[in-house]
Order: C-alpha cells, then sequence, then structure tokens
C-alpha cells in the first residue's frame, strides 16, 4: 500500500512540474521586452573587437529605450559545441534575435540556425547564411587604407610592424589595404607581417610585435584585440596604429590613429526590424559612408602632413572616386593580379588569399 | 645583430620555464612525480597579477605568487605524502584544478593591465660590467631583475642539492627512503619542504609570465608551458646547470615563428608553432635510451613510501 501511495505521489509531481514548465515557456513568449543575445569572442572590455561591439551594443539599448533586454556571453570560444551551448542557453533565456560577433562562431551558429528556426541569427564577418541567419559586415578596409598614410608617412626605417590575427580573407584585405595606402605616400617602406593566429592573446600578441621592432620595425599596427601590440611599442619607444578602438586616453604614449567600428548605428536598425517584423537574412557590408566603419581623429603624435592627405583620400573614397583595390595590383611574386583599369568584384575581395607587393611575410 | 636579439628574446621567453623545472627539479629529487606544475604555475600566475593589480607592490605580488604555488603542492603533498594517494594521478588533478583556479579567480581581470610600478620595477635594467660585455652582455645581463633572480637560483639550488647536508638527505630520500629513515632522516619533513618549494618555483615561474612577460592579462597565461617544464626535467637530467639550457632553448623554440616569418622559408609557419612539443617528444625518446645510472631518475620517483612495509 506505502509502495503504491509513493508511486502515485511521484506520477503527480511529475504532472505538476510538467504543467509549470509549460506555463513558464508560454509566458515568456508574451513579454512586451524583445531579448538579444550578443556573444563575443573575448572579454566586453577588451578594448578592441568585443568592446567596439559592447559599446554598440549599449548604444543601441540606450535608442531604443525600454523595449530591448539583452544577455551577454563573453569569452566565448570559436569552438562549435561551445557555440551552440551558449545560444541553446539564450534562447532558453527567451532571446528572439542573437548577434554573434566572430568568425569562429560560424558553424556553431548554422547549427543553431537549424535547431532554433524561429530565432533570428545574425553573424559579424561570415559568408553562411539561410533564412533566419544573415551576416553582417563593415568595409574596414576603407579606413584601414587611410592608417597605411599615416603609417608610411611615420616610418623612419620604412619597415612598419603588422601584427596579423588569422589568415582568412577579412585579415588579409585588411593588410593589403593598409599596405596600399602606406605605397601612395612611402613606395619604399614594406608592411612586414607576423600571424599571431590570436584573436585576443596579450602572451603571444606582444612577443610577435617584440619580435617585429627588433627586427626593425618602427611603426606597429594591428589586427587583434587586444592592446598588446602597442604596450610593445610603447616599451620601445615607437608610435602606433590601433584597432577597433580609440587608444587615445589609454595609450597616449603611442597611439596616432585608429581604423574603428561603430556598431551602434546597425544595431539599432537591426533590431527595430526584428521587433517590426521586418527583418529579412541578407549580406550587409557597409562602408565609411554607412558611418559603421570610420578612422579615428589623428593624435599630435601623427606627422603634420598626415592630416591634409587622409582627408584628401576619405573624400576620394567616399565619393568613390578612389576604389582602393584597383589595378594595378601586383602580389609578392610581381604577377599582376588586377590590371590596370579594372576594379576587384566583391567576390574576388571576400575571397582574398595573396599579399600586394609590399607586404613582407608569408601565408602559408 | 638580429641574432643577439633573438637570444635576448628567448632568455626572457624561457625563463619561466626555468623557475617550473628548478622546481620540479627539487620535487623529483625527493622522489615526487609532480605533474601539477601547470596548475601551480597558473595559481601563481592570477594570485601573483591580482596582488600585483591590487596593492600595486612588486614584493607583495611576487610573495604571494610563491604562496599559492606553495599551497597547491601542499594539496599535492598532504595527498601523496600523508594519504599515500597515486603521485600521477594526484599531481595530473591538480593540474586541472590549477587551471580552473585561474579560470574562476581571474575572470574579473581578464584585460587589465599590470600596473606600472610592478611594469617599472621588473623593467630591463643592464648591469655594470656584465652587461658591458659584447654579446653575452646583450643576451643575458641586459633583462629584468626576475631574470637574474633566476640565475642566482640556479646556483643557489645547486648548491642546496649537492653542497649542503640537507641536500644530500634530500637526494637519498629519493633514491632509498627507507635507508634514509633508518639512518634518523625525517623522510616525511624533507618531502614536504621540497614539494612546498617546487610549489613556490612553479608559482615564481607562473608569476614572471602575468606580471613581466606580458602586459595585459589573458584567458590562460601559461597556456601549456607548465608540461615543458615537466618534460625539460628529463631533458636536464634533473641537473639545475642544464634545466637553465634547455629553458632557453625552449624559449627559442616558443617565440622562433614570430621571428622566422618575416624570411620566406619554404615551411608553414605552423610547423614552428608546433616546434616546442615535436622537441619535447624527442628529448623524451633520447632521454629514455640513455643507460648511465647518474643521469637517470631517482630511483623512488613516483613510488609512495610506507613506513609499516619496511
Amino acid at each position: 500500500m506505502k509502495k503504491r501511495l509513493g508511486v502515485l505521489m511521484l506520477a503527480l509531481i511529475l504532472v505538476v512540474v510538467s504543467v509549470a514548465g509549460c506555463s513558464s515557456g508560454s509566458t515568456s513568449k508574451k513579454d512586451e521586452v524583445t531579448k538579444v543575445g550578443f556573444i563575443y569572442v573575448g572579454p566586453a572590455d577588451d578594448g578592441g573587437w568585443s568592446q567596439a561591439h559592447d559599446n554598440g551594443r549599449a548604444k543601441m539599448v540606450e535608442n531604443m529605450g525600454g523595449k530591448v533586454e539583452t544577455i551577454v556571453k563573453e569569452n566565448v570560444p570559436e569552438e562549435k559545441s561551445a557555440v551552440v551551448s551558449t545560444i541553446r542557453d539564450m534562447v532558453d533565456q527567451g532571446c528572439t534575435i542573437i548577434y554573434g560577433t566572430s568568425y569562429g562562431f560560424m558553424d556553431g551558429m548554422v547549427e543553431a540556425a537549424e535547431e532554433f528556426p524561429d530565432v533570428k541569427f545574425e553573424h559579424c564577418s561570415g559568408y553562411m547564411t539561410s533564412d533566419n541567419m544573415g551576416t553582417y559586415f563593415g568595409k574596414i578596409e576603407e579606413p584601414r587604407y587611410l592608417s597605411g598614410i599615416v603609417a608610411g608617412l611615420t616610418t623612419k626605417t620604412n619597415k612598419i610592424a603588422y601584427v596579423a590575427a588569422m589568415p582568412i580573407p577579412e585579415v588579409i584585405r585588411g593588410i593589403n589595404a593598409f599596405a596600399l595606402g602606406v605605397k601612395s605616400v612611402n613606395p619604399a617602406a614594406t608592411v612586414n607581417v607576423s600571424w599571431t593566429n590570436t584573436w585576443y592573446d596579450p602572451t603571444v600578441e606582444k612577443a610577435a610585435a617584440e619580435a617585429l621592432i627588433q627586427q626593425g620595425c618602427d611603426v606597429t599596427a594591428q589586427h587583434q584585440d587586444s592592446t598588446a601590440t602597442m604596450e610593445a611599442a610603447k616599451e620601445a619607444g615607437k608610435l602606433s596604429i590601433g584597432y577597433d578602438l580609440s587608444a587615445a586616453t589609454t595609450m597616449p604614449e603611442v597611439y596616432m590613429t585608429a581604423p574603428l567600428w561603430d556598431f551602434g548605428g546597425y544595431y539599432t536598425d537591426s533590431v527595430q526590424s526584428v521587433i517590426d517584423g521586418t527583418w529579412k537574412s541578407q549580406q550587409y557590408w557597409g562602408g565609411m559612408n554607412d558611418g559603421i566603419v570610420l578612422l579615428d581623429d589623428l593624435t599630435a603624435l601623427a606627422p603634420g602632413s598626415a592630416q591634409a592627405q587622409v582627408d584628401t583620400a576619405e573624400a576620394a573614397i567616399k565619393s568613390g572616386q578612389l576604389n582602393i583595390f584597383s589595378g594595378e595590383l601586383k602580389d609578392q611574386t610581381g604577377a599582376v593580379i588586377v590590371s590596370a583599369g579594372t576594379k576587384m568584384t566583391d567576390e574576388a575581395l571576400l575571397s582574398m588569399d595573396w599579399f600586394v607587393d609590399n607586404v613582407v611575410g608569408s601565408l602559408k | 645583430m638580429e641574432f643577439i636579439f633573438f637570444l635576448a628574446a628567448a632568455v626572457k621567453a624561457g625563463t619561466c620555464l626555468l623557475y617550473a623545472t628548478l622546481g620540479e627539479i627539487i620535487s623529483e629529487k625527493v622522489g615526487h612525480l609532480n605533474l601539477g606544475v601547470e596548475g601551480m604555475m597558473q595559481m601563481g600566475a592570477v594570485v601573483g597579477f591580482i596582488a600585483g593589480f591590487t596593492f600595486g607592490n612588486p614584493y607583495a605580488a611576487v610573495f604571494c605568487a610563491a604562496i599559492a604555488g606553495a599551497a597547491g603542492a601542499l594539496i599535492y603533498g598532504f595527498l601523496t605524502i600523508s594519504l599515500k594517494a597515486n603521485q600521477v594521478v594526484t599531481g595530473l588533478t591538480l593540474s586541472i584544478f590549477g587551471v580552473g583556479f585561474a579560470a574562476f579567480f581571474g575572470k574579473n581581470f581578464v584585460g587589465k593591465k599590470v600596473p606600472e610600478a610592478i611594469t617599472t620595477f621588473f623593467a630591463p635594467i643592464k648591469l655594470p660590467v656584465l652587461g658591458d660585455i659584447p654579446y653575452v652582455g646583450q643576451i643575458f645581463f641586459n633583462q629584468s631583475i626576475y631574470v637574474y633572480f633566476s640565475y642566482f637560483l640556479v646556483i643557489a639550488i645547486y648548491i642546496y642539492l649537492y653542497k649542503t647536508k640537507w641536500g644530500l638527505n634530500t637526494r637519498m630520500v629519493g633514491e632509498n627512503p627507507v635507508a634514509a629513515d633508518a639512518s634518523g632522516i625525517p623522510v616525511d619533513k624533507y618531502k614536504y619542504f621540497n614539494i612546498a618549494l617546487c610549489g613556490a618555483l612553479c608559482g615564481l615561474g607562473g608569476a614572471f609570465l602575468s606580471l613581466v612577460y606580458i602586459s595585459i592579462y589573458p584567458v590562460n597565461v601559461v597556456s601549456g608551458r607548465g608540461w615543458i617544464a615537466v618534460a625539460l626535467v628529463i631533458f636536464a637530467m634533473w641537473n639545475p646547470g642544464k634545466a637553465l639550457l634547455g629553458a632557453y632553448f625552449f624559449g627559442a623554440l616558443d617565440i622562433a615563428s614570430f621571428w622566422l616569418q618575416q624570411y620566406t622559408l619554404p615551411v608553414s609557419i605552423y610547423l614552428f608553432t608546433a616546434l616546442p612539443y615535436l622537441a619535447t617528444v624527442f628529448v623524451l625518446i633520447f632521454t629514455s635510451m640513455r643507460k648511465s645510472s647518474n643521469k637517470k631518475e631517482p630511483a623512488w620517483l613516483g613510488k609512495n613510501y610506507f613506513k609499516e612495509d619496511r
């Protein structure tokens, strides 16, 4: 008799629990507040890429008033399983749109997008899309070209250090644009590239920057999200071009300028479209004209003649007069890749796997 | 000239390995294989950074790092000496624990800068006279005070192990605790002391990374260097002097890829990043072929001593 009572109790508990589970699930859907998820590859205050996204997120929250709530997950590794479990967690908490802000999240996001067809996904810097997954990115190569002008005018040894993240088209495009900017004002200078295969590992990045500086480089540029490269420049008494965020106040000893991201406008428009129900999967690729990328104000450390040359080039890019990747462009072996008078197609840009001729370094 | 700069950078990159290897040599000399080096380095790195960041005092930072490493080692010591737990398993557990410890306590410090006071204290100082020796001066005597201290430790530990009564007793415990016990040496006390010393040195090695080598605290600062230190002990044949050479050799391999990328080489750069681990494999193969007994591990290494079994 007692045993039977126990089974009955257990069954009762199970029923209660499952009913409670259902009811809590349905109430969260009725919520007026839109929940937005953000996945970062580094800490939200990394002084770089993730912080640029977090600033954009904060701007969006401010613009939207009380209509949105954001859930942020930092330091997510670029592994499929980690990304998928992070997303499941966010969906459980009620997110209806999720932004993944690193290239390596792609596979995980594709899988999660299949698993949760009702949730919208936006992946920064990737190329995979589906009905509920779009991509967004900016033409950071435009301000990078401008920062190359500053570096080219600054260098005295004619060797510029470029501490590069991963050998993927996004980074290669940035290096080439930078090198072309350097070339436009200083054809004798080379851009010396060192790969770290990290987005955020100050230990490795500082060691790589130190090696380049001791090999004779006197200006540094970088593609990682930490300020480690600038720290190395500071210790050696050199000058730097930053990335992602302005370091004018945090690294005043070395900082000249940086290509910057401003995601606030994009996130606001995108989240608004989700609320309005007009969101569509797309491949967004904005430039300086859209305000998603820009060059920071030059500091007093930048050479005096730089401002005028940067302004001219910026106006030319914005008006469409100047196309960074127009011929004639040669690769490192001297072979002509883009012939005079032609422009590179978007497809060729998005799969770029070669260096222009004033870059020193290997892609293998 | 560039090669000299490279060697100087290799000394800097190898210093964290040197501290940890010296520590592990002491632990193995007393008969305890402690695979927890990675964990103790992580604990030293994170505690050293937090202390340095909070107090802004280099002495406090280094002291706390050594204490943290020693605390980790004492957990291992208690389990293996007093409770006679398996040394390999306990060491592995300590490694996993240390990595988790650092991730948990370091989470809020990721991205924080090493305070200016500490950076200036540990900035390279050119030594008078020695620093002016051509080549050698630039490589070895234009370094941080933290690096100089490791030179001192190599000599001090050599003297301790081979020229003092305590060192002799320590080695005897590692070679034959039965005989040591019979001759009145307090075996457990020697074990505890040397294991704690090992932990303190590993902690110092980790803190070298988080206080001197880097400027910004990352997610995983030690990232596998502890395992290389364990292999280095075998490479060094339990000799502090050879540990110095081995540490700088592996330091050089650690940074080689950054320096070689400027030369167009017909091999992939990924090969260079794998070099330290490849070299470790070769070191283990070659050392296992050695026959001479005074270059071998202590006879009781890895075995626990049960007094009751005598």
